[in-house]
């Protein structure tokens, strides 16, 4: 490995960055103020095109993600039904006017769906940036400062590596207000110590890297060289971290919410499931209202997982495919 | 050895961990739950003494005792195994009703998660071996599919299609509920066939996970110097496979077993409750539906418990199975 602080980071960068239009640096963004703009912008997307078209998995999870970020974002602008309001078409199977039929309280699924789509996703972003935040912060600070402050963390970290978390999360959340808020806190402090785990063991093989101790001796304080000098550094498992963190946390959410504990007052795919669970549509036979919400759960969830696999490809050439033919005649050239 | 103590002390401190967060959420929640419990069940005639006495213990209200006290005597209770009195199963104990209900967990639980590690490993290196072609691809996608499926999803669906539809096995409960239990051939016979579509469904949502590992593991295995020399001695396909690639790439599944099993048995509570399978699970919901605090709690620790104790399970077979963990180094 290169000892350089400059280091070109893995394609996993790139690929990251336009994982999700909404939140993908904009011409404008203060990020990319400096130097010619446009310009600037051009490469940054020129790179992330490129490194999403180099692996098929990566461009077809990043797709499906786009997707679900798209229907997120523009739904309530196609959907024109309030996804709430109680009709007399109890349980009507899909047809033209009910593309996904509708549920006992003669709510339209389809719009549901498409409403809800919205709170899941956002949710599960959200609540997988909280996650590896903690990460980065337990993990990073860790590994960087050693000594007492870093066995107090890892056994923090190991302790609740052991605790299972949803069952964790079940006893926190039970005591509290019905909201997404609190099950994306709860979802949160219960998924941090995995990321951590892996942060902390990457920055400890990095702090006695040259540029450190450059950092160090030119008098930067402690938190600028965590943050400044070695964060940026990491990104690409940050980024890897964050995808699989996701996938988690969009599951433990939607369980959370199928178990109850979600705001019934709003929409999304877990308090659907919990909805068509609860109120018998497995006997009435209305599958169109418990299918949909677990399908878009378990697509975006692949959609997620691809990319993490995509990422994996990009990082560690041994698990590519197409590469393998011309490996094994080179291996078979050195073996003759 | 010092390993060992040093795995076995952050699994004590684990389970003491999750006991004080059980202690201490209750009372640093908004409201006062007891008060708030009592007025919803007195509203459906439950009311008794002894049992708001018991709900009131249950959130350390009752006393003027100082909190310190109130834990230590939390703690003195829950080692001699009292969980408290389950509102919704009134007057039955928590220990009781998990008492009843924790066999049938722990057999589905066991079966469901044995088949799908063995399998999952299995498909794994086979995948693995047979890499690029048109199995591996195909099998991947569908497993990429099925790795963040959500567990109650897949149990609603088996339920209704293979279950309420088609009719081919029984989809709710443990057992015939016209037999008495017992260990007579038609009981266990019938408790047999209940578990089919709950274990199937568990399974499925899991086997994804050992077999991604196992296969991504076994491709870097394959790729080594070792691996490369067995196949120039001219061992068997079978030997190079088994005794030299998937001996070594077993590892990462290993490890991956310990931080899975959380999330498995969380995953089966999940899954009871839409099999009504009289498990602990079921009993969760049930607890949960009716506000039955002490029930849920009770079950959620002897979970995390059990998970923890699995943990060190792994741990120490984990030993067995790499012997550069048993020579003193600190990784």
């Amino acid at each position: 490995m290169s000892q350089s602080p400059l280091t070109p980071l893995s394609p996993a960068l790139g690929a990251t960055e336009a994982r999700l239009p909404p939140t993908a640096p904009q011409p404008g963004d203060t990020l990319y103020r400096r130097g010619s703009l446009g310009a600037k912008a051009l490469a940054v997307l020129r790179s992330a095109w490129r490194a999403i078209a180099s692996n098929r998995k990566v461009a077809a999870g990043t797709g499906v993600i786009a997707f679900f970020a798209l229907v997120a974002l523009l739904g309530p602008l196609i959907i024109h039904q309030d996804p709430l309001k109680y009709t007399l078409t109890l349980n009507a199977s899909p047809s033209a006017a009910h593309w996904l039929g509708t549920n006992q309280g003669g709510q339209d699924v389809f719009s549901q769906l498409v409403i809800g789509t919205r709170s899941s996703v956002f949710w599960a972003f959200l609540t997988g940036m909280l996650v590896v935040l903690i990460s980065i912060t337990v993990g990073l600070v860790g590994g960087y400062m050693g000594g007492a402050v870093d066995d107090a963390l890892s056994l923090l970290t190991n302790v609740f590596l052991v605790i299972p978390s949803l069952p964790l999360a079940i006893v926190a959340v039970q005591y509290f207000n019905r909201s997404t808020i609190t099950i994306a806190i709860v979802v949160a402090l219960t998924n941090w110590p995995w990321g951590a785990r892996v942060l902390r063991a990457q920055t400890l093989s990095m702090r006695s890297r040259e540029f450190v101790t450059a950092a160090r001796a030119s008098g930067e304080k402690t938190w600028r060289i965590i943050f400044a000098e070695i964060f940026p550094n990491e990104i690409s498992i940050v980024a890897a971290n964050f995808v699989t963190t996701t996938i988690q946390v969009l599951l433990a959410v939607a369980g959370l919410e199928f178990l109850g504990f979600g705001d019934t007052n709003t929409i999304s795919w877990g308090i659907m499931l919990n909805q068509a669970y609860s109120s018998g549509a497995l006997l009435t036979g209305s599958w169109w209202w418990f299918a949909p919400p677990g399908l878009c759960i378990a697509l975006l969830g692949a959609g997620l997982a691809l990319l993490n696999f995509g990422i994996d490809e990009v990082a560690d050439p041994r698990l590519r495919v197409r590469r393998r033919p011309a490996l094994l005649a080179r291996k078979k050239l050195e073996a003759a | 050895m010092r390993r060992l103590i040093r795995r076995i002390s952050i699994y004590l401190l684990a389970i003491w961990a999750a006991v004080t967060i059980n202690f201490f959420l209750p009372r640093l929640a908004p409201g006062d739950p007891a008060k708030a419990l009592f007025f919803r069940l007195s509203q459906h005639g439950y009311v008794n003494p002894a049992l708001l006495q018991a709900l009131e213990s249950e959130f350390g209200l009752d006393t003027t005792d100082p909190l310190w006290l109130q834990y230590l005597k939390y703690l003195n209770n829950l080692l001699h195994g009292n969980l408290g009195i389950s509102t919704s199963a009134y007057p039955a104990t928590v220990a009781q009703v998990i008492n009843q209900d924790i066999r049938w967990t722990l057999v589905l639980l066991s079966i469901s998660v044995l088949i799908s590690f063995v399998a999952g490993t299995l498909i794994g290196v086979f995948m693995a071996w047979k890499r690029g072609t048109a199995l591996d691809t195909s099998l991947s996608a569908i497993m990429t599919f099925l790795y963040s499926i959500l567990y109650p999803w897949l149990a609603l669906l088996v339920v209704y299609f293979i279950g309420f539809k088609a009719g081919w096995l029984p989809f709710s409960d443990g057992y015939d509920l016209s037999l008495t239990p017992g260990w007579s051939l038609d009981f266990i016979l019938s408790a047999a066939q209940h578990a089919i579509l709950p274990a199937f469904t568990i399974v499925i949502s899991t086997v994804a996970g050992w077999m991604l590992t196992m296969r991504n593991s076994m491709i870097t295995t394959l790729s080594e110097d070792y691996v490369t020399m067995a196949r120039a001695k001219g061992l068997t396909t079978r030997r190079v496979m088994f005794a030299y690639a998937a001996r070594n790439a077993v590892l990462p599944s290993v490890t991956g077993f310990a931080i899975a099993i959380g999330s498995v048995v969380g995953g089966q509570l999940l899954v009871e409750i839409v099999f009504s399978y009289p498990g602990i699970g079921f009993a969760l919901y049930q607890g949960i539906l009716s506000q039955d605090y002490a029930l849920a709690d009770g079950i959620l620790l002897l979970v995390i418990v059990a998970t923890v104790v699995m943990n060190l399970i792994v741990d120490l077979l984990y030993t067995v199975l790499d012997p550069r963990t048993r020579q003193e180094r600190s990784a």
